[in-house]
This record gives C-alpha cells, structure tokens and sequence, in this order.
C-alpha cells in the first residue's frame, strides 16, 4: 500500500515579479528519502517552506500528510519539521534553553540526550551567540528531532557542517528512515543524495524539470555536482 | 474595477455644488451678528468636517472587508480613502487655524473635535508612510488594514479624552458651536464635498489598483491562473 | 459521527488547556529572554533619566513649573523609552526568525503575543517605577498614595504594551522600523497618555474634584479595548 506523503498539484508562489514556484505537481511517497535538487534560486527552499506551511501558496493544493496546507495548517505543523537556513534560534539563551523552549510549546520535556547525540554535549550551557555556524547548525538539528516529526524537510543540511557532521547527518537520515519518517532534501550534494535517497527531484527555476529514482539522477545536474 | 466614467461626472458634478455652495456661502449668505465674516468659514468647515468622517468610516470598512475577504479591490480602495481622509484632516485643522486666529489670537485653540482631527491626521498619515516602507504587496494590504482598523477604533477614545482634559479650561467655541448657520450654502457643499470625494476616491482607486497589477507577476505561462493576487 | 462529537469535544478542552500552556510558556521565554538582555535594559532606564533631565532644562529651575509638569515629564519620558525597549523585544524574534520556528511548531499565535505584551507591560512597569525616584528627586514630585501610584503606573504600561507589542511585531519586519515604530504608535496612544498623565498629577498635586477615577476608568477601557484587539490580529500580522 504505497501512500503518499507529500501530493501537490500546481503549487505556485511569487516575489514580486518573479514566480518562486510555477506549477509544481508532485508525489511523495510516505516513508521515503527523496533529495531536491536544483540550482540557486530555482526554489527548493520556496517549495520546503510551503510544505511546511511557512509560506502560503498564490495558487496550487497540496495534501502533506492527508492534511489540506490551506485549511489544516496546523495539523500539518504538528506532523511537519523543517531544517531551514535561518536556524529559528535565540541568541541571547543558551543551547539547553532553546530546546527547552521549543519543548515547551511541544508539550514534553526536553531529553538532555538530545544534545549529546548531536554533539553538543559539552556546550549545552553556552549561549547561541558564542556558537558556530556548524554548531548552529547541529543545535537546530536536535530541534528538528525533538519534534519527532512524520515528515522532516531538510533545506541544505550539509551546509556549513564538518566531516564529523555530514557522519551525524547520513545516521540521522537513517535513523528516520528506520523509524517510518519521511525526508525530503535540497541539497547541492547530488553525489552524496543519489547514495543515500530513493528518489529525486529536480527543480528549474520554480518548475519540476524531472523526477525520478535517486541513482538515475541526471549527471549534468544544473544544481553543481559537488563531489562529497 | 472598472473603467467607466462616472466618478468624473460625480466629482464634476460635486465640484459644480461646492462653488456654488461656497460662493453663496462666503458672499451672499446674511452676516452673522456677532463675529462677522469669520464665521463664513463655517459654510466649508463643516461639509469638510463630515465627508473626513464619513471618508474615514469607508477607509476603516475597506479595512475590514480587506481583511476578511481579500482581493486587490477592497486595499486598493482602502489606500485612496486613506489618502482622502488625511487630505480632508489637514484641510481641517487648517480651516480651524483660520478661523481661530482673529477670533482668538492664537493658531490653535485645542478645541476637542480639531485635537480629535489633529491626532487622526498624524494617525492616518503614519499609515501612509508604513505603507511606503512595505515591499511586498500582500503583505503591505494586510498590515495597513489592521493599522486602519486600530486607528479608527481609538477614534472615540481620543475624542473623549481630549473632552475631559480641556473642559478643565473654558470649553473654546469653534466655528460649528458659535451660530446656527444659514441651511442651504451648507448643505450645497456638504453634498458638494461628498460628491467630489466619491469621485476622487473611486479615481484614485483605480489608480491604486493599476498600480497593484503593475507590479504583480505576470500569469503563469501555462496559464493556470491569472495574478490576480490573494490575501 | 458519535466519534467524531466527542472527539471534537475532547479536543475543544484539550484546545483550552493547550492555549493556557502556551500562553505560559511564551511568557517564560519571553521573561527568560528579558533576563538574558538586562543589560540592555538598563540603557534604555539611563535614556528614560537623561530625558527626564533634558525636559527640566527646557522649564528652567523653576521649581513650582517643574512640579506643576512632573507627571507629562515622567509619561512623556516613558514613552520614549517604552519605543525602544519595545524594539528590542522583537529584535531576538526575527534575528534567526525565532518566532516563525514557533509557530511551526506550532504554537498559538495569540499566546505568542499575550506572552509577548505581558512581559513587555512587566519591563515598562519596572521602568516607570524606576523613573518614579527619578522625578521626585527632579522635580520635588511626591505622592503618599504609593499603590495608587503603581496601579496607574501598570495601566498605563498596559496601554503602551498591547499596540506597541503588536506594531513592533510589524515594524521588526521592515526597514525604517526605528522610525516606524513611534510614527505609528504615538498618534494611537494619546487617550492613553492623556488619561495616565491626569491620573498621576492628580496623584502628586492633589484631586480636590475627585476626578482620578474617570481618567483611571478611561486607562482601563483603552486597555481593554486594545488587548482583545490586538491579540485578534496579532496573526495576520505574523502570519503570511
């Protein structure tokens, strides 16, 4: 019984002048790992935050979940995690206080395990402010897992993060992979993707160029192989 | 919205009234006893002081009606009755500093309903300029909407405690308090005033709304859907 | 459909249980994050006390005028400190888009806000009374009627807190937000100012008349008015 995570039918977003997304139909199927791949701007962080439910869309459906983005958003956010570039963090508390946070609004409490299992460990009481972009990164990381989401949206997760990290970040996929979630991630690492996902995705300036099975991923990708 | 030419015969029609409401008014009506020719003001003080409130009103259901149901029409409307409430607050305040000063001798005489008129224009004028400072038009449609309807809600708080805190002085008389005023020069121009101002109003509208679409995107390619914009 | 009634029942309480815990946990962030910047609350306490001495330098060592303004000193000096503490609560929300992470998670914008203002009321409440030993010592204003005074200093705090909270939400997403924010929030806020001001020289020079109790019934009915106002349209405004 393949259900679908993700279904939407001509989802479209606009800047200003520019169309974001332009008519994006597309499957996901529940439980998969699907790598988004495209160039700058060609909307994969347009389409994930729409997912998310973070921006609405100008026109177009999409059912996350079985859940309508419009009419259900917040029974989309409560099954919905998004990794995005800007990290949802508070600079002035510490790595523990903004987790607890986050916690807080979940409803449970926040495990002090989380921090250890992203390496944080031993800067749990360090303000954000004194932290590093990779550190920041991992820290929004253990926010995401916190969230014990059906759906995770990646938005370039290798970004910024070191060997150690980019280890953390294939366990973690995995990890949500054994537990039944589903991934969808941008990423320019069309290489590292086409090992770790089933399926890809490819966006060309807003528009859904070429869907497929991961590992036959064109090779001239626009987004850049970047070779990782 | 539309294209035809009705709100130019409204405004030529309202213009029409106001001169020969004024005219009347200001050289022809009878002198009023006691404070002379000053008091002529009147004739084009109070037509302006209605149609600002009843121009306000329409901005803050512009407002509502934007908030509630969308759509480019309603905010366009709303920015021209902004505009047009801000125009008919200045002519107030400057109508009321005309008349005060050979009545009183000073510019300003802190009257309740021209301190009301006063706060207002700075209100409405601050709306204009956040509507200068917002990029996105969705965005800017949404965040003037709540400022108008908040503003307009504290219309009557500003009015009552600007009452109170100047009744503790002698209650100034305006050019409204002072005489009964000959009926028909003022009734001309309170029509006049609405008259012109539907016009302008519905005018500046559409120039609001062309505006909107200018700089929306274009349709889609695959013509899925025309921009004409949610909110 | 028995079910789906006494689901939707179950999810109704469960609904008003969950907004009051949300609410509560925005204000404990939003208390923690004001303990965290106290530093920066303190700058804005040192400008609310330069102002108060700059405006007794444009009256003139006159001790009987300065006595006489004391109160509009005190307020005036408050609301332009309260434009820049209110600035600065939002600073921390949109910086790495903080509040947007909330709402993901979700969380109740209306408890977002609630928390938001009360906090903000709980700062500018600290800092009126903190001004307080300020003008007694400046202008030789003093009142015996010390609850009264803290009452007035809490409605009128509130008065500033529920717009200036909502239309700081606004301007933290824009350029020109320094200009913006007072541009907008001053024209509103003059009941507000009137009624606090009155109260409070009514406090210091004295009510023969009797009059504290209608400025304070319009300080309250301004609060009211605009705390269930702005929490209704506070996720329009934070929404897109």
């Amino acid at each position: 019984m393949a259900t679908l995570a993700v279904e939407t039918r001509g989802l479209s977003r606009r800047y200003g002048r520019r169309w974001a997304l332009a008519d994006v139909s597309l499957e996901v199927p529940a439980g998969s790992v699907t790598m988004l791949a495209g160039r700058n701007g060609s909307g994969k962080s347009t389409l994930l935050r729409v997912l998310a439910t973070a921006l609405r869309p100008d026109h177009g459906e999409a059912l996350v979940l079985g859940h309508d983005i419009r009419r259900s958003r917040d029974a989309v956010r409560r099954k919905v995690a998004l990794l995005a570039h800007q990290s949802f963090l508070y600079e002035a508390l510490t790595a523990r206080e903004n987790l607890q946070v986050a916690a807080s609004f979940l409803g449970r409490d926040a495990e002090g395990a989380l921090l250890d299992r992203v390496g944080l460990g031993t800067r749990a009481d360090d303000p954000v402010a004194s932290f590093s972009a990779g550190m920041r990164k991992r820290l929004s990381l253990a926010r995401v897992l916190l969230q014990q989401a059906e759906l995770v949206l990646l938005d370039e997760p290798y970004g910024e993060l070191d060997p150690p990290g980019f280890a953390l970040l294939d366990g973690v996929i995995g990890e949500l992979r054994q537990r039944g979630a589903t991934v969808v991630m941008a990423t320019h690492l069309v290489d590292r993707g086409r090992l770790l996902c089933d399926r890809a995705l490819l966006l060309e300036e807003g528009r859904l160029a070429w869907s497929g099975p991961a590992r036959e991923m064109p090779a001239e990708a626009p987004g850049g192989s970047v070779h990782a | 919205m539309g294209n035809s030419r009705w709100p130019f015969v409204t405004a030529g029609l309202g213009l029409a009234l106001l001169v020969w409401g004024s005219v009347w008014g200001l050289f022809y009506a009878p002198r009023e006893v006691y404070m002379g020719d000053v008091q002529r003001i009147m004739y084009v003080h109070v037509p302006t002081a209605w149609n600002a409130m009843l121009v306000l009103t329409f901005a803050f259901a512009c407002a509502v009606l934007s908030l509630l149901r969308g759509g480019w029409g309603w905010d366009a409307r709303l920015e021209a009755a902004v505009e047009g409430g801000v125009v008919l607050s200045a002519l107030l305040c400057t109508q009321g500093s005309i008349w005060a000063r050979p009545t009183w001798g000073v510019w300003w005489d802190w009257d309740p309903r021209l301190t009301t008129t006063a706060v207002l224009l700075f209100a409405f004028a601050g709306i204009l300029a956040l509507r200068g400072f917002v990029d996105d038009p969705v965005k800017r449609a949404v965040w003037t909407a709540v400022a108008v309807v908040i503003a307009y809600v504290d219309v009557p708080l500003v009015y009552f405690s600007v009452r109170w805190w100047n009744s503790l002085h002698q209650l100034q008389s305006t050019p409204e308090t002072v005489s009964r005023a000959f009926h028909w020069p003022l009734r001309i121009n309170a029509f006049g005033v609405l008259f012109l101002m539907i016009g302008l109003v519905e005018l500046r509208a559409r120039l609001a709304w062309q505006r909107r679409a200018a700089e929306s995107a274009p349709p889609l390619p695959s013509g899925v859907a025309v921009a004409t914009g949610r909110l | 459909m028995e079910r789906t009634r006494a689901r939707d029942a179950g999810r109704g309480a469960g609904r008003e249980r969950s907004r009051l815990s949300g609410f509560l946990a925005a204000l404990r962030k939003d208390l923690l994050l004001q303990w965290r910047t106290r530093a920066q609350f303190v700058a804005v306490f040192v400008f609310g006390a330069t102002a108060l001495l700059l405006f007794s330098f444009a009256i003139g060592p006159d001790a009987a005028a300065l006595r006489q303004h004391s109160a509009g000193f005190l307020w005036l000096g408050l609301l332009l400190s309260s434009t820049l503490a209110l600035a600065d609560s939002f600073e921390s929300e949109v910086q790495h888009r903080a509040l947007e992470g909330l709402l993901l998670l979700p969380a109740d914008p209306r408890a977002l806000y609630y928390g938001k203002a009360l906090a903000n009321v709980l700062q500018l409440t600290v800092l009126g009374v903190g001004l307080v030993p300020v003008i007694v010592v400046l202008y030789d204003a003093f009142t015996a009627r010390i609850p009264a005074l803290l009452a007035i200093i809490v409605l009128g705090a509130a008065g500033l807190s529920a717009p200036g909270t909502l239309y700081s939400a606004m301007t933290a997403q824009m350029r020109a937000r320094n200009t913006l924010l007072p541009l907008l929030l001053f024209p509103l806020v003059v009941p507000a100012l009137l009624a606090a001001v009155k109260s409070t020289s009514l406090l210091i020079l004295g009510d023969p008349m009797g009059q504290l109790t209608s400025w304070v019934a319009l300080l309250v009915a301004f609060d009211a008015v605009y705390w269930s106002l702005c929490g209704l349209v506070f996720e329009r405004v934070v929404e897109d």
